[in-house]
């Protein structure tokens, strides 16, 4: 319980600051200022300004943009093409779901980052192939959950009872499966975003993600290296918003699992 | 039981000559000519021809990759259309570089996942198995690099006690190999350490509310005899099956560590060829990469079937 | 007096339940799920879970059992005590032969070799040690977990609705097994909602009610005339009326 609170809370800080950079930003984040490099927390500038004199607090509400979008794209694709794609090898003859989770693992076999890599070297690197490849990268564990929740619900009475009443495929994979599933599909949704923002991270944090002069939480950390020894903070800040993020889609995903399954709650 | 070995081993050379018609095609969607990448803009159309046949890039696709695999199944992975080297040989020493990391980090992660794992469950009713539990979450939030940053910031810059990158070959100096080891191993380490011990703690709780624990105690054992005697073999299979996530996870991992620590392995081998856009190199990397992986996932599969009797299959 | 059991509380689920037990006594405990017989046995045992305390006094052979630091309660278990518990097909380690598991008792306690042919024969399974749990059947099972509880000789074995979770048939064979394992010095404690069991398998009876002994007595007494109301539906729902 407490988790789903926490996690829910620090989501929303996340939601929160991105949304509303849309609206106002203290700063420009991308108008470099030279006379006010390098200045520390302030009255002015909350969190100081970088090396090019951009202001920190603004580049971060910004990046969290960035982040929050990479997220739901990435995720996005991952539960639209992975879900239907596990729910059919689920409702399908034994032989055919196991090669779907063969396919599966191969795509396995190219994590996040390596296809976001190898997508950045053919399509030129920027935030839409960071996404997308994220994104592909994250379609087996969605198909993986729909498949493994289709078969138990299969295996129910109602489904059994609909199919000996001869109600077609997709009736079944929409009036049962799908809205049994959803929970467990959601969860995963939580814990693949938490990735997501990882991966768009260390991608930024590369070179291979979001390009400059759009702010980036990862390109931040990057930028933030030869000064380190003397402005900590420039590193701090960004990884603290990264962990902050990480941390709440991860605490969310476990809260709402706890809230699904009572067992496991109690349980554990 | 060997039916079922072989047969994953059937799968896994499938898998592996999948995966590299993948790469491959991927590679040749490239726009771009490599002549024209590697002899620049001023040079004559005759020259690019000439060079283009050298590189074997004008005969149909099909030819070129079944050249490129052959030679891979040899060892030889071609020459390099930017830099004109043989890539095998590089490979193969870049590739030692970042299996001493991926093997050092899976070594520090271990060694904090197990105990921490095992006493978060033991305790888990009480707050200091929450409080590792807690930490472990945080631990998990942290992405590799930010701790590599930090961590180099505090041992290497402030407190000089480890060096903070560069790479010696143990074979010249073992003590400066083990120094320069020390730090990326922690960064990959510490953060998959955190993600395992949530696992192992899982595994673990799973574990101790088996009826066979209790039936091991009726017999005289004591509870951790009844644990470590019955209940680790158990609780190992879906520790197991997380190892086999995280290895992936840790190449990738290197990957960017080793941006951080400036330490040649293959993550900077690629990323440098993909600057570079020597496209061959690429396949290389990448397809030495996925076989990795894919060698792992084979290697966990096989290693659930010894320790779980059930999925022998008899 | 092997056991001795003298105002059992545990919580509000086990309510001052007193008893005792002779050597080589087959002594039953009858009640319906949440009667707190289960607890009992497993207070006994030592194997309580950790949330739940017990109060009274429960000593074996004049030895407390109760608060017992846990290294003397695990030199006893296996050896002096034993348990059969309800569930066979979960009760083994899947991961392990079943021919090691059976020794297992011995070696723990250091007692004189018996090989697992040796035990398991002694239970009818011939030729099973090499295999795994989850090859045998659940009866095949429960042989296997008697024959750990009996490996030992101990004084009291305790068996937990050891049928219950069997198909008819076997329930009848693994009742003979028992009577026939079973050496003359050993006490059993017998538990179990079946009242045709208890007729078959115990000299004495104690009927439990919520938490509370409310009838005790020797079997043929308990059963042809019995005095608490609980008792006597207990009867009527079963089918040894026709019987008597």
């Amino acid at each position: 319980m407490r988790s789903l609170k926490i996690g829910a809370v620090l989501v929303g800080l996340v939601v929160l600051a991105a949304l509303l950079s849309f609206l106002w930003t203290p700063f420009d984040p991308v108008k470099v200022d030279a006379a006010n490099r390098l200045l520390g927390f302030s009255g002015s500038h909350w969190f100081g300004t970088d090396k090019f004199g951009r202001d920190v607090l603004s580049q971060l509400m910004v990046g969290g943009r960035t982040t929050l979008y990479v997220g739901v794209v990435a995720v996005g694709i991952a539960a639209v093409i992975g879900t239907p794609l596990g729910i059919l090898a689920g409702m399908s003859p034994r032989w055919l779901g196991e090669f779907v989770m063969r396919l599966n693992d191969l795509v396995l076999a190219f994590p996040a980052l390596l296809l976001a890599i190898m997508f950045g070297a053919v399509f030129g690197a920027d935030t839409l192939t960071a996404m997308v490849a994220i994104g592909i990268a994250t379609i087996p564990s969605f198909a993986r959950i729909a498949r493994s929740g289709t078969l138990q619900v299969m295996s129910t009475e109602f489904v059994l009872a609909a199919r000996a009443g001869g109600r077609s495929r997709w009736t079944i994979a929409t009036r049962h499966v799908l809205p049994n599933i959803a929970g467990l599909l959601i969860v995963q949704g939580s814990v693949s975003f938490a990735i997501a923002v990882l991966a768009e991270a260390a991608l930024s944090f590369l070179g291979f993600g979001t390009r400059p002069p759009t702010p980036s939480w990862g390109r931040m950390l990057q930028e933030s290296q030869e000064l380190l020894t003397v402005h900590p903070r420039l590193a701090l800040v960004p990884g603290i918003a990264i962990a902050v993020a990480v941390l709440g889609f991860n605490l969310l995903g476990d809260g709402l699992r706890d809230r699904l399954d009572p067992r496991l709650a109690a349980r554990v | 039981m060997t039916a079922k070995v072989l047969r994953r081993l059937a799968i896994l050379l499938v898998s592996v000559l999948v995966a590299s018609i993948v790469v491959f095609l991927f590679m040749a969607v490239l726009p771009g000519d490599p002549a024209q990448v590697a002899l620049g803009v001023n040079a004559t159309p005759e020259l690019l021809a000439k060079t283009r046949a050298e590189f074997g890039v004008d005969r149909p696709l099909v030819t070129q990759y079944f050249d490129w695999i052959g030679g891979v199944a040899r060892g030889d992975f071609g020459r390099s259309y930017v830099t004109r080297d043989a890539i095998g040989p590089q490979l193969l020493d870049r590739l030692g570089v970042t299996l001493w990391l991926v093997g050092a980090g899976m070594l520090v992660a271990l060694v904090i996942a197990v105990p921490a794992g095992m006493s978060a469950a033991v305790r888990h009713r009480k707050p200091s198995g929450a409080g590792v539990s807690g930490l472990s979450q945080i631990g998990v939030a942290i992405p590799a690099f930010l701790a590599g940053i930090i961590l180099v910031q505090i041992f290497a810059v402030q407190l000089r006690w480890l060096p903070s990158g560069g790479w010696t070959p143990p074979n010249q100096d073992i003590g400066e190999f083990a120094r320069g080891l020390v730090l990326p191993a922690l960064s990959l380490g510490l953060v998959q350490g955190a993600v395992l011990t949530r696992y192992v703690r899982s595994a673990v709780l799973d574990t101790l509310g088996q009826d066979y624990l209790r039936t091991a105690r009726s017999k005289g054992l004591r509870s951790g005899q009844a644990l470590v005697r019955h209940g680790l073999r158990n609780a190992s299979v879906p520790v197991v099956t997380v190892l086999g996530l995280q290895l992936a996870t840790l190449l990738v991992g290197a990957v960017v560590v080793e941006r951080v620590f400036v330490l040649p392995g293959l993550g900077s081998m690629l990323l440098d060829a993909v600057s570079a856009r020597d496209l061959l190199t690429v396949q290389g990397i990448v397809l030495v990469l996925v076989v990795g992986v894919l060698l792992v996932n084979f290697v966990v599969d096989v290693l659930y079937t010894v320790l779980d009797p059930r999925l022998r299959g008899s | 007096m092997t056991l001795s059991v003298r105002g059992l509380s545990i919580g509000s689920l086990v309510r001052d339940v007193s008893f005792e037990i002779g050597a080589g006594e087959r002594v039953g405990l009858i009640g319906e799920s949440g009667s707190g017989k289960s607890l009992t046995a497993l207070s006994i045992m030592g194997l309580l879970p950790e949330e739940l305390g017990a109060s009274g006094s429960v000593s074996l052979h004049g030895r407390e059992l109760l608060g017992a630091p846990e290294r003397e309660l695990a030199r006893l278990r296996g050896a002096e005590l034993s348990m059969v518990f309800q569930e066979p097909m979960t009760a083994l380690n899947p991961a392990m032969r079943v021919g090691r598991q059976v020794t297992e008792p011995i070696r723990v306690h250091g007692r004189p070799r018996r090989t697992a042919e040796e035990l398991l024969e002694a239970v009818g399974l011939p030729d099973t040690a090499r295999a795994y749990p989850h090859q045998l059947s659940g009866g095949q099972r429960q042989r296997v977990v008697l024959a750990m509880a009996l490996a030992n000789n101990p004084s009291l074995v305790i068996c937990d609705e050891p049928t219950t979770a069997l198909d008819v048939t076997v329930q009848a064979q693994i009742l003979a097994l028992i009577q026939a394992a079973l050496s003359r010095e050993s006490a059993l404690l017998f538990i179990t909602h079946d009242l045709a069991v208890v007729a078959e398998m115990c000299e004495r009876v104690l009927v439990m009610l919520d938490g509370e002994v409310v009838e005790a007595g020797s079997t043929r007494e308990v059963l042809t005339a019995p005095k608490h109301a609980y008792t006597r539906k207990l009867l009527e729902a079963s089918d040894l009326e026709a019987r008597r």
